[in-house]
Order: structure tokens, then C-alpha cells, then sequence
């Protein structure tokens, strides 16, 4: 579906501060077409974030938003979708922001399965601080603090949120970008904490130093790496060494925290000594 | 009767507070849990979050969203909010913080009383930042004070600390408490202007921007990096910046008069007066009935608010009075500030500490009372 995204912009505000190929545009794109194409109100949808280059996101799109501390974003999401549960509550994260300082609260939100979307942008750096390792620098690449090649190895982002309790999850990249807006409406559509990783590009912080010069060859190893769900299950643990899967991964319901303390809220209320 | 963490609850609950996310301490814990039981009842929400930082997230969320909110918590929790507490304050978003104090530094002496944190309370947080500190001393001032700190907290979009201690916390005292129709509740001030013309940091005149809350017809931005008045990054702007921080400490102390509260006791003749606050006021008070008693002209100043501190109350003791003893459960904090306003002053500072977890007595107090004199 073809949409305008410039009615959702605030293009006053550009130019943005992103350098040349990042991916955070095309995530930004995705998220932007996917309220679209969910028909949503701008009025209706509150973009929360933290620190880092992928929290930027907020400040050029013309929904409800702020931008918090480095890490916290979810946890400021969870009293504010507490205190106004009719609205579509969106975090945007990076992977040092959402998996490092921010990990904890990770995990508790998709415990809680309290009815936020996490877009979670891996770039697998810190981006804004100029190229340092994030939990999901691959084991052995360079960054500014390994200069020697990182030592230690990553995790699996979105089986962590599943362990945890997600009841949507599902993984994207920059270059498959018309699967991620997908993955990021149903995240959306979905009750519950829905959790959609965007695999993306930083240039300047990882690229460069990576052997990966340009941000066409960055999207191409994405093109070259991505393997979805569908393809994977015909495939042996060999052929998916070193493949990331794409596509989606968990779609349950199951209660939903707002809803759940709204029927509580009510109960509380119809009893002798409620208001 | 009523306990000192209760006297919270209820007073929050007068004031309209309807969010409350906490992390079990003590000697706060009492507050969460009653705030579990008695939110859903009035329409409103508690939650339990993963750690403190996580619960001043959420509760600054919360009066994002238009619903006024408050959290408790001691030392070691206290120390994980500043960091949030910094970012309310520079974003401007109303909450409070409750603050049952319990001997430090660390985990230190968990359930046993102190006034440890009085400068945490003040500068715990990065940057220069303004913030609004209340004290109780007693059960029912913990209910007024804890109004008047989301009263506070709501007209100055600011956060308000208040800080109780382990001792006023859990007392349990008769209380009369206002009729609700009595008590008088502030709301945050809304735009008048329609959304096209709303700048969410385009200050009154009192210095405060109007807030209104999303989903509205208001959109807009928040963020914590220097901002200009329509809430967009002004990161290198050192105008911007200047204006910013300098208005964001005016709106304080434009209000000094309505904010600072503090009470005189037997004042008018005293040559030794003792300065007081939470706790450790208690005994000040025993202290100068019993020299009263015995002939001695001893007085008291209390202090209900810590931050700004009310240096003005000192103008009153004129060249008379000899000595001001400021008796504090820590190693000499706000006695600095006590210094500072009676720099112009002929009258001697002497300070009266005690950190190992027991109360300052009355007994303490009254023995150096006598040995100043
Ligand atoms: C408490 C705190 N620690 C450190 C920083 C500095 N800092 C800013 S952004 C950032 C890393 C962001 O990395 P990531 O989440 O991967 O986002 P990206 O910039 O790559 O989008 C750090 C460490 C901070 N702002 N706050
Ligand atoms: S540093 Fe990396 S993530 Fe940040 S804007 Fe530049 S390319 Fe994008």
C-alpha cells in the first residue's frame, strides 16, 4: 500500500542527525506506514525511547512522544500505558538501550505482557557514543572498546522476550523492509507485548570498522544472511549456521496487563469501600 | 491512630494521587502495600516494578499520561531514582518521591532511623537541578505534607521529596484529619491556547509552561537533552540553555513563600534556640518544655521544608539569641546551611550528631542546652 509518510513527519524538524545509509530511516519508514496502514490517529499513538541514535527516532515524527533515559524506555511506558491504557503505546530501542542497560526492563515487560509494541533497531553497536560493543556485536568483529576483536558472544534477542513472556515476536531487517512494516503492524494490532527486532545498518559505527565499507554492502550481507521461519524449517542446523531468521516467530494471546488490572480496578470499585 | 507511612497513603489519596509504582524497603514498604490495597478501589493503579529506577519511570510515565502519581522508597532505593528524579526535573513533569530515611551509607542499618539523606535529597541527582524537599515530624504532618507536595509538585511541574525518617514513618499517633472538603487540591495548570499555538516550554509569567497530557488533539515532544520552548532538542544551544536552567530554578524560588513552612516555638525570649527538623524535632520540643521549665530561655525553629531552605526564618533572632543548636541524625548536613544564614549573625552554631541508629533524646539535647548557655 502506497502511503504518504510525510503527513506523519514533522518535516520542520529535519534535517534529521542520522548519517548517510543509516537504517534507521527505513525503520522509521516502517513504523510510519504501519500506523498507516493500521488506520490509527495520530493522536492515538505515543512513540517512546530512550537514549542512542535509534531513540532519535521520536523527535522527527508527528505522533505523541518522548524520548527518556538511556534504558528506561519501557519502564516509563509501563505507567504511562498504566495510567492511559486506550492508547497504542510504541518503544523504540537500540540494542545497548534496550539489551544492555535496558535488558531487566526487557524482561519484565514482556513478562507483564502489558500491551506495548518494542521495535527493537539492531545494529549491533553502540552507534551514538561512536562505535563501542553492544550485546549483539557479533563475537570477534572490532569496536572502538575491542580493539582486538570482542570476546564475548551475543544472545538470541528475540528468544529471550519469548522466554520471558512475549506474546508477539517476530524479526525484520532494514533491506526486507516490507516484511518488517508487516511484522511492525501486527506488533501493533496485536493485544500484549509484542517485541519485532529490525536488523539494521550503522556505517560509521560498525560497517567501517567491519570490513563492510558501504551501507549497500551492509544490506546486502542482510540479504545474503536473512532466512525466514518458512525457509528454515526445511533447512538442517548446517545450511542456518551463521543465517539469521526472519519473519515471525510467536503470535499468542494471553491476558493482558492493563486489562487484567482494569477488570481488578473494577471489581475494587463495586465492592463495599470503593469509590 | 495512625502510622507515620499510612498518614502517606492517605494524605497521596486526599490529594488525588492515583499512581503509585514502588519497590519493596524498608521502612517504606507499608506505603506500597497499602498503595496496592487502596488504589484500585478509588479508579486507580498500582504497580510493582523490577527495581527502583524502573519505578520513578514509571511513575514519571504516569503523569505523562495526566494521572498524578507518587513512589516511596529508602536509601539504597532512593539513590536508583535520582536518576529519573534528574530527568523529571528537567523535563518538568510532576511526581513524588516518599522517602522513609534508614541509617546509611549502603544498606546500613535497614530498619533503624536517621537523616542521612538530606543533601542526597538535594543534589542526589546530576546537574543543577531545582527540587522541592518536605519534612514531617509527626503522623499528621506527614498527611499535610504529602498533600502539599503533590500540591507542589502539580503548580510548579516540578518533583517534591518528601522525607520522613524509620521513626515517623512507623510511629502511630491520634490524628484529627481535615474534613476532604477542607483540604485544598491543586491541579496542573492547562494551555488556554488551541493546539496549532501550543509550545509545551513556552513558560507564564510564574515561569511554569501549561501541560496537558497526550491524546488530546496536543501533540508534542518531550525530551531530556537541553530543549527549546517547543520541546525539541537544542543540544549546543548555550541561549537556550542558559534560559532553561535559569527558569527552571526561578519557578522555585518565585514560590519560596508559598513552598517553605516552618513553625516558632517559644521563640520570642529564647537566647538558645534549637533547629530542628523530622524525627529529631520530637525531642527538641521535650527538650525546651523541660528547660522552660527549669528557667531556661530556649526556643525552637522547625523546619517542615528542608529545600529551598528557609533562611529567611533566621532573620527573626535578631542579635539576641546566643546559640543555635542544630541536632541531626548524621554527621552535620544541613548545620552547613544553618552556618550560611547566620553568617551576618554574632549567634555560635553548634551542631549535635548522632549516627548509630538510636534517637537523639530529649536528655541530649537539654545537656547541651545547659552547657552553651
Ligand atoms: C546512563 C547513561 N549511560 C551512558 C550513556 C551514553 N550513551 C548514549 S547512547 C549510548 C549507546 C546507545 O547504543 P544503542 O542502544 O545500541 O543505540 P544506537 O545509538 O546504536 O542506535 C550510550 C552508552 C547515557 N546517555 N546514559
Ligand atoms: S552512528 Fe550509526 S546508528 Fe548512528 S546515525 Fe550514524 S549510522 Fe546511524
Amino acid at each position: 500500500m502506497a502511503v504518504h509518510v510525510d503527513r506523519y513527519l514533522r518535516l520542520h524538524k529535519m534535517p534529521h542527525i542520522w548519517c548517510p545509509g543509516c537504517g534507521n530511516g527505513i525503520v522509521l519508514g516502517a513504523l510510519v506506514r504501519a500506523v498507516a496502514e493500521l488506520g490509527c490517529s495520530r493522536d492515538e499513538v505515543v512513540v517512546i525511547t530512550g537514549i542512542g541514535c535509534s531513540a532519535r527516532t521520536n523527535a522527527i515524527i508527528d505522533f505523541n512522544t518522548f524520548q527518556t533515559t538511556h534504558g528506561r524506555a519501557l519502564s516509563f511506558a509501563t505507567g504511562f500505558k498504566l495510567a492511559r491504557p486506550e492508547m497504542k503505546v510504541v518503544v523504540v530501542t537500540g540494542d545497548g538501550d534496550g539489551l544492555a542497560i535496558g535488558g531487566n526492563h526487557l524482561i519484565h515487560s514482556a513478562r507483564r505482557n502489558i500491551d506495548i509494541t518494542t521495535i527493537l533497531i539492531n545494529n549491533s553497536i553502540y552507534g551514538m557514543t561512536g562505535g563501542q560493543h553492544s550485546p549483539l556485536t557479533p563475537a570477534g568483529s572490532y569496536a572502538t572498546t575491542a580493539p582486538y576483536g570482542t570476546l564475548e558472544p551475543v544472545f538470541d534477542a528475540c528468544r529471550l522476550v519469548e522466554g520471558a513472556g512475549a506474546t508477539y515476536v517476530a524479526r525484520g531487517t532494514a533491506y526486507h523492509v516490507v516484511l518488517l512494516q508487516r511484522l511492525i503492524a501486527r506488533a501493533i494490532s496485536h493485544k500484549g507485548f509484542a517485541f519485532v527486532e529490525a536488523v539494521s545498518q550503522c556505517p560509521v559505527g560498525f560497517g567501517r570498522r567491519n570490513k563492510m565499507r558501504t551501507p549497500s554492502e551492509m544490506m546486502r550481507w542482510q540479504k545474503d544472511h536473512a532466512v525466514t521461519v518458512k525457509a528454515a524449517a526445511g533447512m538442517s542446523r548446517e545450511q542456518l549456521r551463521g543465517k539469521i531468521l526472519i519473519g515471525e516467530f510467536v503470535n499468542r494471546n494471553l491476558p493482558e496487563l492493563t486489562e487484567v488490572y482494569g477488570r481488578l480496578i473494577r471489581e475494587a470499585q463495586s465492592r463495599p469501600g470503593g469509590e | 491512630m495512625m502510622q507515620g507511612n499510612e498518614a502517606c497513603v492517605e494524605g497521596a489519596i486526599a490529594a488525588g494521587v492515583r499512581f503509585f509504582a514502588g519497590y519493596p524497603i524498608s521502612p517504606a514498604t507499608e506505603i506500597a502495600e497499602l498503595m496496592a490495597e487502596k488504589l484500585p478501589r478509588v479508579g486507580g493503579a498500582f504497580i510493582q516494578m523490577e527495581d527502583e529506577i524502573a519505578s520513578m519511570a514509571a511513575v514519571i510515565g504516569a503523569s505523562i499520561g495526566g494521572v498524578k502519581s507518587l513512589t516511596a522508597t529508602s536509601g539504597p532505593g532512593f539513590t536508583l531514582k535520582q536518576e529519573n528524579l534528574g530527568y523529571a526535573a528537567m523535563v518538568e513533569i510532576p511526581c513524588v518521591i516518599v522517602n522513609v530515611q534508614r541509617g546509611g551509607p549502603s544498606t546500613g542499618m535497614p530498619t533503624l532511623p536517621a537523616q542521612m539523606d538530606v543533601m542526597q535529597s538535594r543534589w542526589g541527582t546530576h546537574g543543577d537541578h531545582p527540587v522541592v524537599v518536605l519534612c514531617p515530624s509527626t503522623v499528621y504532618e506527614c498527611y499535610v505534607l504529602t498533600i502539599k507536595a503533590v500540591n507542589i509538585a502539580e503548580m510548579l511541574r516540578v518533583p517534591v521529596i518528601v522525607l520522613s525518617d524509620a521513626i515517623v514513618g512507623h510511629i502511630r499517633e491520634k490524628v484529627v484529619l481535615p474534613d476532604p472538603g477542607e483540604i485544598e487540591i491543586v491541579e496542573r495548570k492547562k494551555p488556554l491556547v488551541p493546539p496549532e499555538g501550543y509550545l509545551p516550554y513556552r513558560a507564564d509569567e510564574d515561569g511554569v509552561p501549561p501541560f496537558i497530557t497526550y491524546g488530546k488533539g496536543y501533540r508534542y515532544h518531550i525530551t531530556s537533552n537541553n530543549y527549546d520552548e517547543g520541546g525539541f532538542p537544542a543540544t549546543n544551544d548555550h541561549k537556550v540553555a542558559h534560559a532553561l536552567i535559569n527558569r527552571l530554578h526561578a519557578k522555585i524560588e518565585k514560590r519560596r513563600s508559598e513552598i517553605i513552612v516552618t513553625e516558632e516555638y517559644m521563640l520570642d525570649d529564647a537566647e538558645v534556640v534549637i533547629f530542628a527538623y523530622g524525627c529529631t524535632a520530637r525531642s527538641a520540643y521535650s527538650a525546651v518544655e523541660t528547660a522552660r521549665e527549669q528557667g531556661i530561655r530556649a526556643g525552637i525553629i522547625k523546619a517542615l521544608t528542608l529545600w529551598p531552605f528557609p533562611r529567611e526564618v533566621f532573620r527573626k533572632l535578631g542579635g539576641r539569641v546566643r546559640t543555635v543548636i542544630v541536632p541531626e541524625m548524621n554527621m552535620g548536613q544541613l548545620v552547613v546551611e544553618v552556618e550560611a544564614a547566620l553568617k551576618d549573625n554574632p549567634a555560635r552554631v553548634v551542631p549535635l550528631n548522632r549516627v548509630d541508629g538510636k534517637m537523639i533524646t530529649p536528655g541530649q539535647i537539654l545537656d547541651l542546652v545547659k552547657e552553651v548557655i
